[in-house]
């Protein structure tokens, strides 16, 4: 139907009108900070940390959106295999840059044959791609815990120190590789602190992700994803294209959890990851995704404004209204945002 | 309705889509009692025209239009489809809108039942009253025997003919007691000869009972036989209202091309010694609709092949089941070497290409652009356009080489269009079919399957896509093996035609053999020849 209604310009409409509601929000949020007298330049500050921190993880939705499987609420496995990953070079001892490296590459190593299984599952269950993925993710999480108790790792920062069994919950990495990548190429621009060696790390992936679509392969995964009957009379196995995409995605979600951790300064087992596919998700279509169409462009934009106004929401609406309304807004963006995307199924 | 004014006038219609002007002032009126069409190439601005007048989202989306619409002296503003039918418009659709489940009578009454109020209703409201059905019955009865449709109105859709579903379009809209004005959106593209002829008969009759039609197709003998008055639209401009009684066929085609519709060129034909190109033994191709059973047939070095027959005998199936699209068994031959079936990616890099019928489902990527379009496929099979580097899996898209390429294509072609990076689904048809073939060629190949080369296309591109062939056929050396159901098309562009019949080869006659040979042969009722 049409509504011959308010009519924005067009770059503004281009832009978006939830986006453009968030962005305000933000603005507002920021001019409180100001108006209070709050320390501006530590929020902003605080903003990028928390950008480098969530972005890779945003980053690992691109290549399953692009590839036809939709939000990739499955992001759990891959995080998974991150921390396994992150345990496993702890329990080693190995400490700073090499540490969050090896800690990444067993992640990935493991993500590889993860993602491809989860790719075949995904291909069995076509057109419930996001349904499956966030059980398929519960499933895993709960699975896990099993095995973080059970896993032999003796190390004693690691395990319970009453019996000496069991992972602990959050593993502190001060002191082993806290923040390393945080503090590595660390700037300081009038007086706001930039993260550089997160950031480094993150606009190189989101190049490498840019470049990789821009591949045989990745141009062939798009493909796919525009029209199956098309990938089959050009030869393209469109089942191939989407394990693919899954594994890339696996990947970098388990990537991303390593780079989290470190700058986050802890690791989360147990049931940490089960809920971590939605903020992502939710940046991703704050930064203007739909479930068929995404690029690094919204990767970036979604990031900063989501991780943003988390940031900023917390102190300010403490100073404004006594009290933390930070989570309730963020549960009402993220889930809002989803459900807005989930809403836009089918339309352009 | 009042007597003075015409059901439907409209003034002066401008319409820009992203500051490209694709209706540029039309002006038109449809009388009640008279049969008005529009014709016009696809691009020409009839299918905007139409969304202005069913209020289809689209047009508000990207910013409405200027001019005015009048229904019978009033002006009119559409917002959605639902109020041009409140209004008093009927469309018949290409495809139809008929919900396969229900019977006949509930399709044609569906959302205007005449009801009963009963207990319930009465206290709840007139939504819970009860359907009756010997006044719908008989409400359908009657505006079935107006379209002189014989069925039953009280049977399941699903099932029914593909003619008959079209007439119960008709029925549906012809009993809306409002009905000022009726649409005929190209309704005989999907009828055979004799369905097509019998609703001809049926819009004069209703044109007769005083119904205003405006009529929109392709085939301008239709136009002829029915129409009261034509106008013909090119570019978003009426170039012409030629009067239907002094006017001939070349004549309304010369004013939708603007320029004289050459008879297509006339091919030289083959000498017959050449050696086989393609040799296809015993192929069976499980193709639903176009199952092929055991066919043999040699394809010669650089000839143009036709392949004719009529719908459902399997005359598409061929060149799928060549290239891997639907699932097939048998000998294929090609370049003297055996070509395996169910293989599509094999079929492509040996040298094969395939523009296919279905343009939209198999042909194209339509929300992507048509430099990517064009490039996809030989940057898939053979690894064009992508920068150099050591290691293949890492080598990037060479945008500036694709670009180019689509340039060249875009005017070697004469693809309309704002610039490479248009969505193609934004084209016409024609320019649509156009990107298809450019794709191919990409591909370079030795012999090119070309499907239904002008199904749904315009006069005009039409015969710019028969040229195109011909030429890639005489100047690039590419042997080609067209399918279509236009016979006359295949006759003047191929050196031979192979007409298949039940799945079979039923003959393979040259070009100018009598017309009562292909008769006879799509027919099943002549043995092998030439």
């Amino acid at each position: 139907m049409a509504k011959p209604g308010i009519r924005l310009p067009g770059f503004l409409r281009e832009f978006g009108i939830p986006r453009l509601l968030i962005a305000v929000f933000l603005v507002v949020l920021f001019a409180v900070a100001v108006a209070t007298h709050m320390d501006l330049r530590g929020l902003i500050s605080d903003s990028i940390v928390r950008v480098g921190r969530n972005g890779i993880l945003v980053l690992a939705l691109l290549p399953a959106v692009q590839g036809g499987i939709g939000l990739n609420f499955g992001l759990p496995l891959g995080i998974i295999c991150g921390l396994v990953g992150a345990v496993i070079s702890l329990n080693a001892g190995v400490h700073g840059i090499a540490g969050v490296g090896m800690a990444a590459g067993i992640g990935v190593t493991l993500a590889i044959p993860v993602g491809a299984g989860y790719g075949w599952l995904l291909n069995r269950t076509r057109g419930q791609e996001m349904m499956v993925g966030t059980y398929l993710g519960f499933a895993i999480v709960s699975m896990m815990s099993v095995f973080w108790l059970l896993a032999p790792f003796k190390n004693p920062t690691l395990v319970w120190a009453i019996g000496g069994r069991g992972l602990r919950t959050t593993l502190s990495l001060g002191g082993i590789y806290d923040k390393v990548l945080d503090r590595w190429l660390t700037f300081t621009v009038s007086g706001v602190r930039i993260p550089g060696g997160t950031l480094v790390v993150f606009g190189a992936l989101c190049f490498l992700v840019w470049l990789f679509f821009r591949t045989r392969m990745g141009i062939t995964i798009a493909a796919a994803r525009s029209s199956t009957r098309f990938a089959r009379a050009a030869g393209i196995s469109d089942e191939r294209t989407r394990v693919q995409a899954t594994v890339l995605s696996t990947v970098l979600a388990a990537i991303g959890i390593v780079v989290f951790s470190q700058s986050y300064g802890f690791v989360q087992l147990y049931t940490a990851p089960l809920l971590m596919a939605f903020p992502a998700i939710a940046c991703i279509l704050i930064g203007g995704a739909s479930v068929t169409r995404a690029t690094i462009g919204h990767v970036l934009v979604g990031t900063f404004l989501f991780q943003s106004i988390l940031t900023v929401a917390l102190p300010v609406t403490s100073q404004v209204i006594q009290g933390d309304i930070s989570e309730t807004a963020r549960l009402i963006i993220q889930n809002g945002m989803i459900l807005y995307a989930l809403t836009r199924i089918g339309r352009t | 309705m009042t007597s003075g004014a015409p059901a439907l006038e409209l003034r002066s219609i401008v319409k820009e889509y992203e500051g490209n002007r694709v209706l540029k002032g039309v002006s038109l009126s449809v009388r009640d009692g008279e049969i008005h069409a529009l014709v016009g190439e696809n691009g020409a601005g009839k299918s905007t025209l139409m969304n202005i007048l069913f209020g289809m989202p689209v047009i508000w989306e990207t910013g409405g239009y200027e001019g005015e619409v009048l229904l019978g002296g009033a002006p009119a503003r559409f917002h959605s489809p639902a109020e041009a039918m409140d209004a008093g418009i009927g469309m018949v659709h290409q495809e139809f809108m008929l919900l396969p489940g229900f019977r006949v009578a509930e399709n044609i009454k569906l959302n205007r039942e005449p009801t009963r109020p009963n207990p319930a209703s009465r206290v709840l409201g007139p939504k819970l009253e009860s359907l009756d059905v010997p006044r719908m019955r008989a409400d359908a009865r009657r505006a079935l025997n107006q379209v002189g449709l014989g069925i039953d109105e009280w049977i399941a859709v699903a099932g029914l003919p593909v003619g008959h579903m079209q007439f119960i379009e008709i029925a549906r809209e012809v009993d809306k007691a409002n009905l000022k004005l009726l649409i005929f959106d190209e309704p005989t593209a999907v009828l055979t000869e004799t369905d097509a002829e019998k609703l001809l008969a049926i819009m004069r009759c209703l044109a007769a009972k005083g119904h205003a039609i405006l009529f929109i197709t392709h085939r301008l003998d239709e136009v002829l036989a029915v129409a009261d008055r034509i106008t013909v639209l090119r570019d978003g401009e009426v170039v012409g209202t030629p009067d239907p009684k002094a006017t001939t066929v070349v004549r309304i085609a010369e004013l939708m091309v603007g320029r004289p519709a050459a008879v297509t060129a006339q091919r030289r034909f083959f000498a017959p010694a050449t050696e086989p190109v393609l040799g296809i033994e015993n192929l069976n191709v499980d193709m639903p609709g176009e199952r092929v059973e055991d066919v043999t047939l040699a394809v010669r070095r650089g000839e143009i092949l036709g392949i004719g027959g009529l719908a459902g005998h399997g005359k598409l199936g061929i060149a799928n089941g060549i290239m891997g699209l639907y699932p097939g068994s048998g000998r294929v031959i090609f370049d003297k070497a055996l070509l395996p079936l169910n293989e599509p990616r094999l079929a492509l890099e040996r040298g094969l290409a395939f523009v296919s019928e279905d343009r939209r489902g198999v042909g194209l990527l339509p929300e992507e652009s048509i430099e990517l379009n064009i490039a996809l496929s030989a940057l898939e099979a053979h690894g064009r356009f992508l920068h150099p580097f050591p290691i293949q899996p890492l080598r990037v898209v060479d945008h500036r080489a694709m670009r180019a390429h689509a340039l060249e294509m875009i005017r070697a072609l004469d693809i309309r269009t704002t610039g490479p990076s248009q969505q193609v689904r934004r084209l016409s048809g024609g320019n649509q079919q156009k990107v298809c073939v450019a794709r191919a060629m990409t591909l370079e190949p030795r012999l090119l399957f070309v499907s239904e080369p002008t199904r749904g296309i315009d006069v005009g591109a039409k015969q710019r896509v028969l040229e195109i062939l011909s030429a890639l056929n005489r100047d690039h050396d590419v042997t080609l093996v067209v399918t279509s159901s236009e016979l006359a098309e295949l006759r003047a562009i191929s050196d031979r035609v192979a007409i298949v019949y039940r799945g079979r080869i039923a003959a393979v006659l040259p070009p100018d053999a009598p017309d009562a040979d292909f008769g006879l042969a799509m027919a099943g009722e002549s043995a092998k020849a030439a």
